[in-house]
């Protein structure tokens, strides 16, 4: 039992940024002699083996899979077979979308350890513990796997850094089992949401959340992000309520704030989602009624203290 | 036809809170309780089905979990489910979401439905793993992070779309029975009613132990668990610079920052 094997992630023909980020992650928990093995599993697995060739990996296993794109049964079982034959002692995922489909069920069946959205893995007195946030993100979280040959961890985005581009680690394939898929995948939908704001481009956003209330009160704040020469952007209740089109939701399942310098967060708790979304900005100014809220947590600024009175303050001002 | 719901009763932290002596989970005194917030639309899919349906659907929530629950099922049941069951029993405590999975696929094996909701995830331990972990144990097909649902009653299949990072959806078909896991927003959840509300309290919840599921304790606990809490503590955070003040002064500083930004020009 040795060696580290990193799942890596595509989607439509393309890496996710998170596998080469796994590989940063597989490097801090490498010891002498073990091995970093990358396994990309598409139905045209070599296109992936240029960009996946960072340093520190030493082997990328290439697997065919029927499925062009993510299928619970098809990772199942071809990430299950590899484990099998190679028996690592650890396995890293990403904690995403397509883990969600497959990983628990994966790791309950080979009786693995088992953590998810891990952003610190380290090994205390040769005992792997992987560190994790819980009730909310308001403590951590460390948790070990005792008896456990194998383990399955599953890592948050945006935490390890991802090494340079400049290995040659040697290629190999693995021929999958053949799998009889329960679902089938249609199609892709892209969410425009009815709006043509580019989240994605805005220098300065000013972002609404929960903590406004009701619906009645976007206006005000429309009206205010206009004053200030802001884009009006939103967190994920705001979006599902309808309240403004899911395109200016700033998150995870929405838009990444890629060119903002300046970020106003009105109402906002700062649930991991939407931090996944903003928290790279240069400026972040924080208004919350509570204290306590984690957005606090990345803001430069922070004013604690009624979003409307401070609202109507600042509009006085513009 | 049945849908089973999979509910958690979460716990958020109080204002303040103090780690527990053992150092491995908050002092339970300071945490408050409530249905977690996935939990209510996987519901409310359950409920939008059933009331769709020429059929009759019966919708059962389940829950592991101390007498408290019960509270959280209540709930359930004001929102539309048809019967609501709990199970409990000591050697639960230090379960991971492997050992809760364990316990609610027993529990489907007992009730047999055609579909299993769970909640995408948890908003106090966030592992996103409960749901697919059912599915595995029960062998069924499954997906996560559905956004949108399309299935008739009896059908063999469903048609879903999951809710991929950065505003992409998966339009997949997938065979039934299976476990799909719910994300936010995919309905809008109804309030209770009072009447309903009244009506929940009167109902009956069934507890089962873990015998009844066909379950020991071997199974669960830390035993059953494939991960065990070392320890738990309040990280070190990066603190925001705090504008004090009243809310005009606040508004001038930010006022301040905005124009430092925009070069004055707004």
């Amino acid at each position: 039992m040795s060696g580290i094997l990193v799942i890596a992630e595509q989607r439509r023909g393309e890496l996710r940024p998170v596998s080469q980020e796994l590989v940063g992650a597989a490097i801090g928990l490498r010891r002498a002699g073990d091995e970093v093995a990358v396994a990309i599993l598409s139905d045209a697995p070599d296109r992936f083996v240029a960009p996946l060739s960072v340093a520190g990996v030493d082997e990328i296993v290439t697997v065919k899979t029927a499925s062009p794109e993510f299928d619970p049964d098809a990772f199942d079982s071809a990430v299950g077979a590899l484990i099998a034959a190679r028996a690592p002692d650890v396995v890293l995922a990403a904690h995403s979308v397509d883990s969600f489909g497959y990983a628990a069920a994966l790791a309950t069946r080979l009786g693995m350890g088992f953590a998810t959205d891990v952003f610190k893995a380290e090994r205390i007195d040769g005992e792997l513990v992987a560190t994790r946030g819980g009730y909310g993100q308001k403590v951590n979280v460390e948790v070990d796997f005792p008896g456990r040959a194998t383990v399955l961890l599953c890592v948050r985005g945006n935490v390890f850094k991802p090494p340079e581009p400049s290995a040659s680690p040697r290629v190999t394939s693995f021929a999958a089992p053949p799998v009889m898929s329960r679902s089938k995948g249609r199609e892709f939908i892209e969410l425009s949401g009815g709006d043509d704001v580019d989240m994605a481009a805005a220098e300065f956003i000013l972002t609404i959340g929960r903590g406004i209330g009701e619906e009645s009160k976007v206006p005000q704040f429309r009206e205010l992000a206009d004053a200030v020469g802001a884009t009006l952007g939103c967190s994920r209740p705001i979006a599902d309520a309808g309240w403004l089109p899911k395109s200016r939701q700033v998150g995870q399942s929405g838009k990444t704030a890629s060119a903002c310098k300046l970020y106003i967060a009105m109402g906002v708790s700062g649930a991991i989602q939407h931090l996944a979304g903003m928290k790279h900005v240069g400026t972040i100014v924080a208004v919350n009624s509570d204290a306590e809220a984690s957005i606090f947590g990345v803001a430069k600024y922070g004013i604690v203290g009624d979003i409307f009175e401070v609202a109507d303050e600042l509009r006085k001002l513009f | 036809m049945k849908i089973l719901v999979a509910v958690k009763q979460v716990a958020a932290l109080d204002e303040d809170f103090e780690i527990r002596a053992d150092g491995r989970d908050v002092e339970a005194d300071f945490l408050i309780r409530d249905l977690n917030e996935w939990d209510d639309f996987s519901l409310e899919e359950a409920v939008k089905i059933k009331e769709a349906a020429a059929e009759p659907v019966e919708v059962v929530a389940v829950s592991v979990g101390p007498e408290e629950v019960d509270e959280s099922l209540r709930k359930c049941l004001a929102k539309g489910a048809d019967r609501a069951v709990r199970i409990w029993d000591a050697a639960v405590e230090g379960s991971d979401s492997i050992a809760i999975a364990r316990i609610l696929a027993a529990a489907a094996r007992r009730e047999a439905p055609n579909l299993l909701f769970a909640g995408v995830q948890s908003s106090d331990q966030s592992f996103a793993s409960t749901g697919i972990a059912v599915a595995g144990l029960l062998g069924w097909p499954h997906a996560a992070v559905v956004s949108a649902l399309s299935y008739s009653p009896g059908a063999k299949s469903a048609v879903l779309r999951r809710e991929l990072e950065g505003g992409l959806l998966h339009e997949i078909e997938i065979q039934c029975p299976a476990v799909l896991t719910i994300q936010l927003g995919i309905n809008t959840p109804r309030y209770a009613s009072l009447r309903s509300i009244k009506q929940a309290a009167a109902k009956p919840i069934e507890v089962l132990s873990l015998a009844d599921v066909g379950l020991n304790a071997g199974d669960v606990g830390e035993a059953g668990s494939l991960s065990r809490v070392r320890r738990m503590y309040i990280p070190e955070r990066g603190r925001a610079q705090l504008i004090e003040g009243d809310a005009a002064a606040q508004a001038a500083r930010l006022a301040e920052i905005i124009r430092e930004f925009t070069g004055g020009s707004v």
